[in-house]
This record gives C-alpha cells, structure tokens and sequence, in this order.
C-alpha cells in the first residue's frame, strides 16, 4: 500500500531531512522522491510505502501537517488510490 | 507510477480550486419501525438510525484523511414520514421531528432529509397530516429537511397540493420569520423526486431501495471553471470535451468515496450524484463557470445555452467515471449559495424568469431564492406550479426552494449563514393568479407522443 506526500510552500534547508526523519521514526519507507518548482513555489513529490507503519495513518498525516503548518509548509499524506481513481481509466 | 502532473493536478484541485466531496449522505429504510404505539415508534425510529449511522462520521472523517480530500457534509435520508407516520396527527409528527432531531444531534450528521409526502395523485391522510405539521416541525429543528413531490410526469400535477404548498411555504416563513424564515431553506417542492438522492433539502430514502444504502454527492465547480478558463477561447466541440475531461476526474474521487464508505460501513453502495454544487466561497460557483466560458454576467443571453452545454458534458464525463449514477447529477443553481449568482441578481442580469428557463435544460430548479414577505400564498403556488411544469413535461427533476423573507422587501438582503449563504431578494409579478391557483384537482399528465 503506497502514499504520496506532497510539500509545498518556500524553499528552505532540511525539509527532506524533515520528512524523511518522520517517515523512518513511522516505519514508512521511502520509494520515490521528485522535486520542482512550481509558479513559485517549491513542490516535493514523495511516494512512500505505509503498509508497515507503526501508527495510523491518519496519526501520520496529521503528524505532517503540523510539522509543515510549523515551518510554513504545506504538507499532505495522501494514499495513492485518490490519484490513481483520478487520472486512471 | 503516478505521474509527478497528475499529482501536483490533483493538489491544486484541493488546495485552490475547492475540490470536495459535499456529501455523503446514508440511506436508511424505517418500514420496519413501524408501530401503532408512537412512543414505541419513536423509539425504534431513534434506535434504527442512531445504530445504522453509529459510524458515519467517524468513517467519513478517517476518509478525509486517508485521501486528503474534504468531505463537508455527512447526513442520513430516511423512508418518507408520511409513510412510517401514517396514522398520526399532525401533533404526532411534529414529535417524529424532533425524535429526528436527537438522533442528528447525537451522531453529529449535517442533516437528515425524509421529513417528507408523495403526492402526485392525492394525499392520504398520513400525508395531509405530514403536510399540515411542516411549518411547526421546521421551525423547532435545526437539522430536519422536508420535501414534498406535488407532480410526475406519469401522475401529472396536483394542483391542491401544489395550492397547499404555497400556503405552507408562507406559514413556515411566519413561524421561523424571527431568524430571516430559515424554515423554508428546508422545505422543497418536487416533481419526479428521485428516491436516491443524497442533496437536501430533497434527500429521502426511497421505496425500492436496500435496508441502508450510500449514496455520495461530488461537487468542483471551481474545478471545472479553472479548467475552462485555462482552456482559453476554444471552440465548443474543445469546451464540452474539456468539460467532460474534468468532470470525469471529479467523478472518480466520488466513486473511490462512495465504494471506501460503504465498505467500511457494510452498507452497500447506491450512487454518486453527478451534480455541480456551489458553496458561497470565492472560486466555488457555477455562475463563474459560465462567466469563464465567455458571458460578462450570467443571467443574459447565451445563459441557458452555456448551462446547456455544461450541464450536458458534466453527464457524459461523469456517467464513464461511475458505475452507479443516480440523484439529481446536473449543475446546481441555487441562487443564496453561489457568489456569482449573487452578483449577477444584485447586477440587475439574472431575474426569476430566466432563472426558471435555466432549470429546463440543468438540475435541479428554483433553488434558495429569496422574495419579498408580502408574497402572497397563491403567488408562491404559481411559481411552483410553473416551474412543476417545466419537470413534467420534459420528463425531469425539478424543484422549488424559495423563502419568502417576512419583514424583508426588495432591495434587501437576507443572510442564511453557512453553506446556505445569503440573498438579494427578488422581485415577483404583482399581477395575481389566484382564481388559477384556486380551481383545484389535477393537471393530466402529459402525452409522450407528438413531442414539439
């Protein structure tokens, strides 16, 4: 079961670190990693692998959204099944 | 993989153009609480729906998470009252009302929608007296919707129930007239009621439906007007396929919704209600979306063709992206909870007549209008049966929510809060219709033959 975290918000040093702290700390393992910017903005893409997560997924996400809310971040945990419903037939 | 576009789409839907899921709205059948003893109906009533729906906003809320998308409405449609009433006094089923009203507070739903009578051909007694406690049920609830279908095009129209309506609208207007008339944002005048609808005010639980059932409402008109504006001036071919590609997409978040909830639920899974519905936010209204297809105002000319075309490509999108459609699915044009509606009332553009020409080609009718206090009971009857007509001729759905605003003229506003939003209030025709509203009995039902 994958997840795709996605980071959006200014440019700063230790934001990967941030996240992927969180995600070893969760037992969630990272698959994939893009990043970019976009109209203005820095966007990380991150596809990691949840099936064996040590808490729930919604603990997880909401763990995220505060860190990033912290360093005014956009952070968002969501499973895969959102996108693949949306741009797949 | 999951392309990086495809992803980043996704987001700026949710993050900026309002992406959601408005509803999702379960299904519960009460034919098998019924009882000759209301105290014991009462109960079982309670007992069923708070039982049924223990789970349902805890699930939709583990849903919000898992997906990272909103789901801003969870409600409970029930069997028509009238139906699991029947044999009550009015008195009895304002109780029922209220019975209701525990059981949305206690599970913490939105809504529940079912407080409601079919009566197309007649009314039994059970429904007269349904009918007859509408004003006061509505006005000692907060959570409690009320739809009354008056026509089909099978039954044609009843024009007592449609007179009664009218006089019913006007009183629950008085009795809730110390909180701008709230009470009639919950009440709702149908022709051809769908049974599977999730939308309120007009949800209930229809006949031929299972035990308990979802049934989910998508929304995304931002979505849909931030993809016509970035298509720029294309042609309409270009436009409708636009239309489509987005509406297919809105529809799948939908369906991924509706199959989760009802597999976490154990309840089977109905439909998904195709329809575009506005909220009063920025960047969330179908008025834009006709705007950004090249009108400087909607309600000019051009209006009903735009809808036309939007309405119709929302279907086709939607319809490939569901393996159950059902509801209302067509673009809302409640006038209260869009901005652009809004504005375009205030602006002087968009009057009730043209309005009522846009509920023939789009779902679902005169939605969340306001209208001077003074109106009178016949005046509403009127506007009800025109726009009845409208929805059994051409064999639709349609609808009439209007608030006549006591104490309230035009040139004022009347404020509903929430997604009810606010309205300018709108003129009517003083010209009266009163001794046509009178004559009583039955409009036939139409001809299916020699369509012109």
């Amino acid at each position: 079961m994958k997840a795709v975290i996605t980071v959006i918000g200014k440019d700063r040093v230790g934001i990967i670190s941030m996240v992927s702290a969180e995600c070893s700390a969760h037992n969630v393992n990272v698959i994939d990693i893009n990043q970019t910017v976009l109209d203005g903005y820095f966007t990380m893409i991150m596809v990691v692998e949840i099936s064996e997560i040590n808490t729930s997924f919604s603990a997880f996400a909401d763990l995220l959204a505060q860190k990033g809310k912290a360093a005014a971040l956009d952070i968002r945990v969501m499973h895969e099944d959102i996108f693949n419903a949306m741009h797949r037939i | 993989m999951i392309n990086t576009q495809d992803i980043l789409q996704t987001i700026k839907m949710i993050r900026e153009e309002n992406l959601d899921i408005r509803t999702v709205t379960m299904g519960i059948s009460l034919f098998d609480c019924i009882s000759d003893d209301p105290a014991r109906l009462e109960a079982k009533i309670y007992d069923k729906i708070t039982t049924k729906a223990r789970d349902l906003v805890r699930v939709c809320e583990e849903l919000e998470h898992t997906y990272g998308i909103p789901i801003v409405n969870k409600r409970i449609s029930v069997t028509p009252i009238s139906y699991v009433g029947a044999g009550l006094s009015p008195a009895g089923f304002v109780r029922l009302a209220e019975t209701l009203e525990r059981a949305a507070s206690v599970l913490g739903v939105n809504f529940i929608g079912g407080f409601s009578a079919l009566v197309q051909k007649g009314a039994t007694k059970g429904a007269e007296a349904l009918i007859e406690a509408i004003p006061e049920a509505l006005s000692v609830t907060d959570h409690i919707c009320s739809s009354i279908n008056v026509a089909s095009t099978k039954a044609g129209i009843n024009m007592d129930a449609v007179k009664r309506m009218g006089e019913i609208i006007k009183m629950t207007a008085k009795r809730t007239k110390d909180r701008d008339s709230i009470g009639c944002a919950k009440l709702v005048v149908f022709a051809n009621i769908p049974e599977d609808n999730p939308f309120m005010a007009g949800a209930m639980h229809g006949f031929g439906e299972p035990d308990t059932v979802i049934n989910v409402g998508v929304s995304g008109p931002g979505v849909v007007a931030a993809a016509i504006k970035e298509a720029g001036d294309c042609d309409f071919s270009t436009l409708a396929d636009t239309v489509k590609n987005i509406a297919f997409k809105i529809t799948r978040v939908g369906q991924l919704i509706a199959k989760e909830a009802a597999r976490r639920l154990n309840t089977p899974y109905g439909i998904v209600d195709l329809s575009l519905a506005p909220t009063p936010a920025a960047g969330d209204s179908v008025a834009e979306i006709l705007e950004n297809m090249g009108l400087a105002c909607t309600g000019t000319h051009g209006t009903t063709a735009a809808l036309a075309l939007l309405n119709d490509a929302v279907k086709k999108g939607g319809a490939m992206a569901s393996s159950h459609v059902g509801g209302l699915s067509g673009a809302f044009i409640p006038v209260s909870e869009d901005r652009g509606m809004i504005d375009a009332v205030k602006a002087g553009v968009l009057s009730l007549e043209k309005l009522e020409a846009m509920t023939a080609v789009c779902s679902v009718g005169l939605d969340m209008i306001a209208i001077p206090g003074d109106t009178s009971a016949a005046t509403i009857s009127g506007i009800i049966a025109d726009e009845i007509s409208i929805g059994v001729i051409n064999t639709k759905t349609t609808a009439v929510r209007v608030i006549p605003v006591i104490g309230k003229g035009v040139g004022e506003d009347v404020e509903f809060g929430g997604l009810l939003g606010h309205a300018p209030i709108m003129p009517v025709r003083d010209a009266s219709c009163e001794r046509f509203v009178a004559r009583g009995g039955r409009i036939p039902a139409p001809i299916h033959s020699l369509k012109n």
